[in-house]
């Protein structure tokens, strides 16, 4: 039985309060919020924080990793590779990057329901806009993962595809040329027009094709940067039922073509619990309509998600607009006057992989000794070459001790960081992230998010961070 | 198996030292002919009588060329050296060894860093080509992390570590003030020092040592060669090193009270030199006061005060210029700024000075014996190199 073997989001936890942007300008914003990835974030990390949870506690092998968005971290070089790489998967498995569009994550979705033995699908999308624009106060920035594959007992399905459609039209509504951080939009009403008529055709045709009647869909998602349209379809499909689920966009923002990913995952981590058999239709308009038809399966009722995005989204922190315009590098503030640090070196981070993408130290095989990084002389013993691997990614810390740094560059000052010993033995000293200084604590609890240092030579010096557990969490072990 | 040191068997016969400041006029050619000019004034060595020389210089250049272009030194045997803040203290030792050896009956330690050419303020060493993965965060922030936690070791509130931190940089002020070679040339008071800007953790600007350029050097022979040279030259009684694996970084059993490396380089320098009871036995002791919390924990780790009590020390004046045991009676580097390959013979020139009485009346300490000891570290707490010397103006 083929289906989605299991599902996570990710939501930065920055906000961005809409009201700001007229407060500043005399225009724009309006209300709610927006997710905002921190600094130290961009699509690929974001995607790596999607992936990891939906592959917490997740054994499966031979798995083909599809990467989706519409705002990558390269061009040429792949960017599936450093989430291949942060996962630990071994180097048999392929990782491509699917696309760079809207349409690019249901797409792979679709894509991995119908084919490829197992497939996460991973999604993350940064949206940028000039200031006071609809794009800036409405968009938002997310990541997604979904593993999709054939169901065993160890690894049920969530939830099976009961059928899809698309329709697809070479139309102009929404463009923006490579690297451009500002998006472009046709007429609003010529593209509701082309996607009213797209996504009725596909739905009707999903439909029909699966022998389902509109009345037996019980859970409806609508996704596209053209929310307008979205919103009209989704008031059309539903046929006046209560059935559309809440698009998050007032607190987050629409987040392009992770979206939907996004919102399936919410849904289907809300049916956690539950007997099975709810119908959910997915539609994604981008240059046509994306339909996805799936049914959550009787296992759902044992599914404890990671860390729902219901969770995440209970757990933000307000960012001043300020703040979101110079990480958005649509203002350039004054850098600490320190110089920037170097270019990582490729040979050396490729002899580091292990290390630098997954976080592995090495454990001597004697005494038990961790080393961060992984070192080939044991630090107690002496021992030689006698090391096996010490995975630390999903292993929790306590602060010992911590400094807030003004001085040191940063690509967003001041640098909290901290000394963190790890449960079940070592140490590392490392960059605090998420938090600021006053919410920094000796003893506070940490775990660590994969996380960019700094871009130098157009290079991303991705690395590992610590971030501290939320309040409810700080007494867990 | 053992470090046997060379007590006795080398003697420094002259040291020179250049005004340590924001020198825009001078480049590091200058400082260095001007630290060695001024080092041939005090003793009767002349150029044509130096066999060897050590350059120590961090940043400043790569090779002995970088000492003998300047010095027009024609076919000589000169090696660039460099240990992080050490750097000067190593040349020093590189030196005497080579004497001690009888390699060479002459030889010149040359410690020179121009550190205001880069345009940023502090120092800053380039990386070589990385993984990307080790975060570098300035020196003050990794030795911040010092002062609350050996305040929580301790049971010493943070108002009262405040107060004990500020004494220190107001004593190594009062003496830098009454020093003409020294950066800073101002008294302060305790006030001033707490209400300074926080730069990283609790350690503000007053707490940090200043940054300057500067040379300094030295001249050592054989010791029974030393009259010769000087009348009243300095033994060298212990040289010792100590250069860490940086398991503190990655040992959970570090807790940022102590520098091993440091109380390891002084236990082989008092082994060395025969001495059993630093606090008594020395004169005086010029050490690595990098910021505040790092002068009060070297206190302890040099054996000057049992563990957890220096503070107590600090606040009843014990460390002040005529107190029990005078630290950094030219100023130190609070006073002085850290020109990184300069700093150890800095300090090894205010040995030179106040043992040889030939300080300034304002800052001559009184002598309670004639043995005097310096100290560097380079680093940060977890990961450091350490150097210790002890130096006397008689033979045991």
């Amino acid at each position: 039985m083929r289906g989605i073997l299991s599902i996570s989001g990710y939501v930065p936890v920055h906000r961005l309060d809409r009201r700001e942007v007229a407060a500043l300008f005399g225009s724009g914003g309006g209300k709610g919020t927006r997710a905002v990835a921190g600094h130290d974030e961009d699509t690929t990390t974001m995607g790596v924080e999607a992936a990891r949870l939906a592959m917490a506690g997740v054994e499966v092998s031979d798995l083909a990793l599809l990467f989706a968005t519409g705002t990558p971290a390269y061009a040429d070089k792949t960017n599936a590779t450093a989430l291949h790489a942060a996962l630990g998967r071994p180097a048999s498995e392929p990782a491509w990057d699917f696309g760079g569009s809207a349409r690019s994550a249901v797409g792979a979705l679709g894509f991995a329901l119908a084919s490829y033995p197992t497939t996460l699908v991973v999604s993350a999308d940064r949206r940028d806009g000039l200031a006071t624009s609809t794009d800036e106060s409405g968009g938002g920035d997310s990541g997604a993962a979904v593993l999709v594959g054939e169901a065993t007992d160890s690894v049920p399905a969530l939830a099976t595809q009961l059928g899809g459609a698309s329709a697809t039209d070479e139309f102009l509504d929404r463009w923006r040329v490579p690297g451009d951080r500002r998006s472009k939009q046709w007429e609003e009403k010529f593209g509701e027009q082309r996607y009213t008529a797209l996504a009725l055709e596909a739905y009707g045709r999903a439909l029909r094709q699966a022998g389902l009647e509109a009345s037996t869909i019980d859970h409806l998602i609508v996704t596209s940067m053209h929310t307008r349209a979205a919103k009209a379809v989704a008031g059309k499909l539903s046929g006046g039922r209560d059935i559309i689920v809440d698009d998050l966009t007032q607190s987050i923002g629409q987040t392009a073509g992770t979206h939907a990913l996004l919102l399936l995952a919410h849904l289907l981590e809300s049916l956690a619990g539950s007997a099975g058999g709810a119908t959910i239709a997915l539609v994604n308009l981008a240059d046509g309509a994306d339909v996805v038809l799936l049914k959550t399966t009787p296992e759902i009722a044992h599914w404890v998600p990671a860390k729902p995005v219901a969770k995440q989204l209970e757990r933000t922190s307000p960012l001043p607009y300020g703040k979101f315009l110079s990480w958005r590098q649509m203002v350039t503030v004054e850098p600490p006057r320190r110089p920037e640090p170097g270019r990582v070196s490729a040979t050396a981070a490729w002899r580091s992989e292990e290390w630098k993408f997954a976080f592995v130290g090495s454990r001597d095989r004697t005494t038990g000794t961790v080393h961060l990084p992984p070192s080939r002389v044991s630090r107690v013993g002496g021992a030689v070459d006698d090391m096996e691997p010490a995975p630390m990614a999903n292993v929790r810390g306590t602060i010992v001790t911590f400094t807030i740094d003004r001085m040191v560059y940063s690509p967003s000052p001041p640098v909290a960081f901290a000394i963190v010993d790890f449960d079940g033995g070592g140490r590392f000293p490392i960059e605090l992230t998420d938090c600021t200084a006053d919410q920094v604590a000796i003893g506070g609890r940490v775990e660590m998010t994969f996380r960019k240092l700094f871009t130098q030579d157009d290079i991303h010096d991705y690395f590992w961070k610590a971030r501290l557990l939320p309040a409810e969490s700080q007494g867990d072990n | 198996m053992a470090s046997h040191g060379i007590k006795d068997q080398v003697a420094i016969v002259g040291m020179g030292c250049t005004p340590f400041a924001e020198h825009w006029n001078k480049g590091l050619d200058d400082l260095i002919v001007d630290a060695v000019e001024d080092t041939y004034k005090s003793t009767r060595v002349k150029k044509a009588d130096v066999d060897a020389y050590w350059l120590g210089t961090v940043q400043g250049g790569m090779s002995g060329i970088t000492l003998a272009r300047p010095l027009q030194l024609e076919g000589k045997p000169v090696t660039r050296v460099e240990n992080y803040c050490t750097t000067g203290s190593e040349a020093l030792r590189a030196a005497a060894y080579a004497v001690a050896s009888g390699a060479y009956d002459v030889a010149m330690a040359v410690g020179v860093e121009k550190v205001k050419d880069s345009g940023f303020q502090g120092l800053n060493a380039q990386a070589p080509p990385n993984d990307g993965t080790a975060r570098t965060l300035t020196a003050a922030a990794m030795f911040s992390m010092v002062a609350p936690a050996y305040a929580a070791k301790y049971g010493i509130d943070m108002d009262t570590m405040s107060d004990v931190l500020a004494q220190i940089a107001v004593k190594n002020h009062y003496n830098g003030a009454r020093n003409s070679r020294a950066q800073f040339r101002r008294e302060i008071t305790a006030e001033t020092c707490k209400a300074s800007p926080r730069l990283a953790g609790g350690l503000g600007v007053y707490d940090c040592a200043g940054v300057a350029d500067g040379a300094a050097a030295a001249i050592v022979v054989r010791a029974e060669d030393a009259y010769k040279y000087t009348d009243k030259p300095l033994f060298i009684k212990a040289l010792a090193f100590t250069a860490g694996s940086g398991a503190g970084l990655v040992d959970p059993g570090y807790d940022y009270t102590h520098f091993p490396e440091c109380a390891g380089a002084a236990q082989d320098a008092y082994a060395q030199a025969g001495i059993t009871n630093p606090r008594t036995e020395l004169a005086m002791a010029e050490v690595h006061d990098c910021f505040t919390p790092t002068e009060l924990v070297l206190m302890e780790d040099l054996g000057f005060a049992e563990r957890g009590t220096a503070w107590r020390d600090v606040l009843d004046g014990a460390f002040a210029l005529h107190g029990d045991l005078p630290i950094n009676p030219d100023g130190g580097l609070k006073s002085f700024g850290h020109p990184t390959g300069a700093s150890g013979l800095r300090m090894m020139f205010e040995c030179w000075l106040q043992l040889r009485g030939e300080a300034p009346e304002e800052r001559q300490i009184a002598l309670k014996s004639n043995k005097a000891l310096t100290h560097n570290l380079g680093g940060y707490p977890g990961e450091m190199v350490s150097f210790v010397s002890v130096v006397g103006t008689e033979l045991d």
